[in-house]
């Protein structure tokens, strides 16, 4: 069996929150364990502030880790060790959620390309100015906008360059962090098009963390629902979407809006909102807010459990999880 | 000169007025220093005892002084210098404020703290005191002035850039040149550099116009520019005390001094309508 290219075990990501007297910390992520396949592609869904886009950070070691550790390609990144790291840099690329602010403002999109090309010095330079047309090509920007600067652009067009940047390194893996949540939705549809097509042609395993279940659903070949910083449902796509096993997924995925006006959403899908991650609570962090929640669930965090690809994290058995339809939905 | 080469300044002067105003008073003062042989109608440092003191006449538009020199030949020649002191007195305290401020703002932590510390310590003297100390110790002269003001203005630069770079290293395309492995020179001084320099920039040229008066009155003092090189500080000092007799040796020279500090403040107002720059 070849090993994931990119295993993640027990991560814990904490920083602190500023404070005069009493030092506080965000406990961003808690104990996060993932592994990911070559050319596998992991949506990462949930509210803001589950800790989703910080866990993109780490990944790439962005974000100073608390505990826990990140192997990429059987190389262990995180730590004092500087060449895991520049192995994963050398390989892992990441796509930004605002496209306007992803490159720098001051370089036109073929200089902000190029320079990815030079720095990493595996394209001869002579050959930098046809590799960046072709890179523009491959994401399908006009070659007269290379000269642009980022204003220039529209937010379309510049995710596109972003992209290419990204794609500049030749990764194995991409994180792209809410890289559509900013855009129109018809561009929304290209752009998630456009990386379908990169998928398949250049084999990249993703990280697609995102909180629109929609374009998780077409896109991505497991999910994983994160919940204040931990992992609670992790599975194949459709499986989770349509028998989930934990609360919190159910509400989500009851959530989410369809184009049948003749089914209206829950009037109150998930009540109240999720605690600060300044201070969880006790015992399962999601128990303040589960119609479900049990004495125990106070108690402990509830152990990740198993079941063929399905990992849940919670003590009810699946058919205890009441969840509206499983329902057909097409983004 | 080609009629291409005055298109573009001349189509920013229309939609930028303070800047076209500003750039034709500097361009204009620039313009005489260069060709000041050909300009000044008389040797500035020429004396002829048997004209002192004459007012403004046709052969002198702008009188002579004590020792006969032409005013205007002097204020001319003058120029040359003061554009000097207004352009070396900025660039170097640019310069350093600029790579230090950058330098400090992106690493943070322990760096920052001895960068700030020092630049406090600076900022505890009276800008003005601690420029003569530093130019009574090495000696008077221009290049004091020059080294004074380097180890003095750069705290303006610093601050400046460095609040700026605070801002800016949080962006996304900072976070995307870390993950892309790009070094920390290279993402300092193509990065954040090229982003936050237009607040200096804009700074730069109202700072002109301090180095400038700050020239004059250190040469009004003795301790820059030395007689007899026509300098317009040394010029207002010179003609001090023949101000109730003589208006014409202050008044020439003083007005020198205030347009070309106008011209600096012009410029730095439509640069910084132009770079969208509001300070």
């Amino acid at each position: 069996m070849t090993p994931p290219l990119l295993e993640v075990d027990d991560l814990v990501v904490h920083y602190p929150a500023g404070g005069m007297l009493r030092r506080r910390e965000v406990q961003a992520v808690n104990g996060v364990s993932l592994r990911l396949e070559p050319g596998e592609t992991l949506g990462l869904v949930g509210e803001s502030g589950s800790g989703k886009s910080t866990l993109g950070r780490a990944l790439l070691g962005l974000t100073p880790v608390t505990a826990g550790h990140v192997g990429f390609d059987g190389k262990r990144v995180s730590g004092r060790d500087r060449a895991g790291l520049a192995h994963l840099r050398r390989n892992a690329a990441m796509i930004f959620q605002d496209p306007f602010n992803a490159l720098n403002p001051r370089q036109t999109i073929a200089t902000s390309i190029a320079e990815v090309l030079r720095v990493k010095g595996e394209v001869p330079p002579a050959e930098v100015p046809a590799r960046v047309a072709a890179l523009l090509d491959l994401v399908g920007l006009r070659p007269d906008l290379a000269g642009r600067k980022p204003h220039a652009l529209s937010g379309g067009q510049c995710q596109r360059a972003g992209i290419a940047r990204a794609l500049a390194i030749e990764p194995r893996l991409v994180i792209a962090d809410e890289c559509v949540a900013a855009l129109d939705v018809s561009i929304q549809g290209q752009i998630i098009n456009l990386l379908i097509e990169l998928k398949a042609r250049m084999g990249l395993a993703m990280i697609f963390i995102a909180h629109d279940l929609a374009i998780v659903r077409r896109l991505c070949d497991r999910v994983a629902v994160m919940y204040l910083g931990r992992i609670v449902e992790e599975g194949p796509t459709e499986a989770v979407f349509s028998s989930p096993r934990h609360p919190y997924t159910a509400a989500l995925v009851a959530a989410i809006p369809s184009l049948d006006p003749a089914r209206p959403l829950p009037a109150d899908p998930l009540p109240g909102e999720p605690p600060s991650p300044l201070a969880l609570p006790p015992g399962c962090a999601f128990h303040p807010r589960c119609r479900l929640a049990r004495p125990e669930c106070r108690e402990m965090a509830p152990p990740a459990r198993h079941d063929g690809e399905r990992i849940t994290a919670c003590v009810l058995s699946p058919d205890e999880i009441t969840t509206t339809q499983p329902r057909s939905m097409e983004p | 000169m080609r009629a291409g080469s005055l298109r573009l300044p001349l189509r920013l002067g229309r939609r930028y007025p303070a800047f076209g105003l500003g750039l034709g008073v500097v361009g204009l003062w620039l313009l005489l220093a260069l060709f000041a042989p050909l300009v000044a109608p008389f040797d500035p440092i020429l004396q002829d005892g048997t004209i002192a003191l004459q007012p403004p006449s046709p052969a002198h538009p702008f009188g002579t002084d004590n020792f006969g020199r032409d005013v205007l030949s002097r204020v001319i020649w003058g120029a040359r210098i003061d554009l000097q002191i207004a352009f070396l007195g900025v660039i170097f305290p640019f310069l350093i404020g600029t790579v230090l401020g950058t330098v400090s703002g992106y690493f943070g932590g322990l760096v920052d703290t001895v960068f700030m510390r020092i630049l406090d310590v600076v900022l505890a003297f009276p800008f003005l005191v601690l420029m003569l100390a530093i130019i009574a110790i090495l000696g008077p002269g221009l290049a004091s002035f020059y080294i004074a003001m380097a180890m003095v203005g750069w705290v303006s630069y610093a601050r400046l850039i460095r609040a700026q770079v605070l801002v800016l290293r949080g962006a996304d395309f900072i976070v995307a040149a870390k993950s892309l492995g790009f070094g920390p020179l290279r993402i300092m001084f193509r990065h954040l550099l090229p982003n936050a320099i237009a607040g200096s920039i804009v700074f730069s040229m109202s700072d002109a116009v301090l180095v400038l008066l700050n020239g004059a009155a250190v040469s009004y003092l003795g301790l820059g520019v030395q007689p007899p090189v026509a300098e317009w500080g040394v010029m207002v000092a010179e003609g001090q005390g023949f101000i109730t007799t003589a208006w014409w040796m202050t008044t020439f020279p003083g007005l020198a001094i205030v347009t070309l500090a106008l011209g600096f403040s012009l410029l730095a107002d439509g640069l910084g309508d132009m770079l969208g720059v509001r300070e």
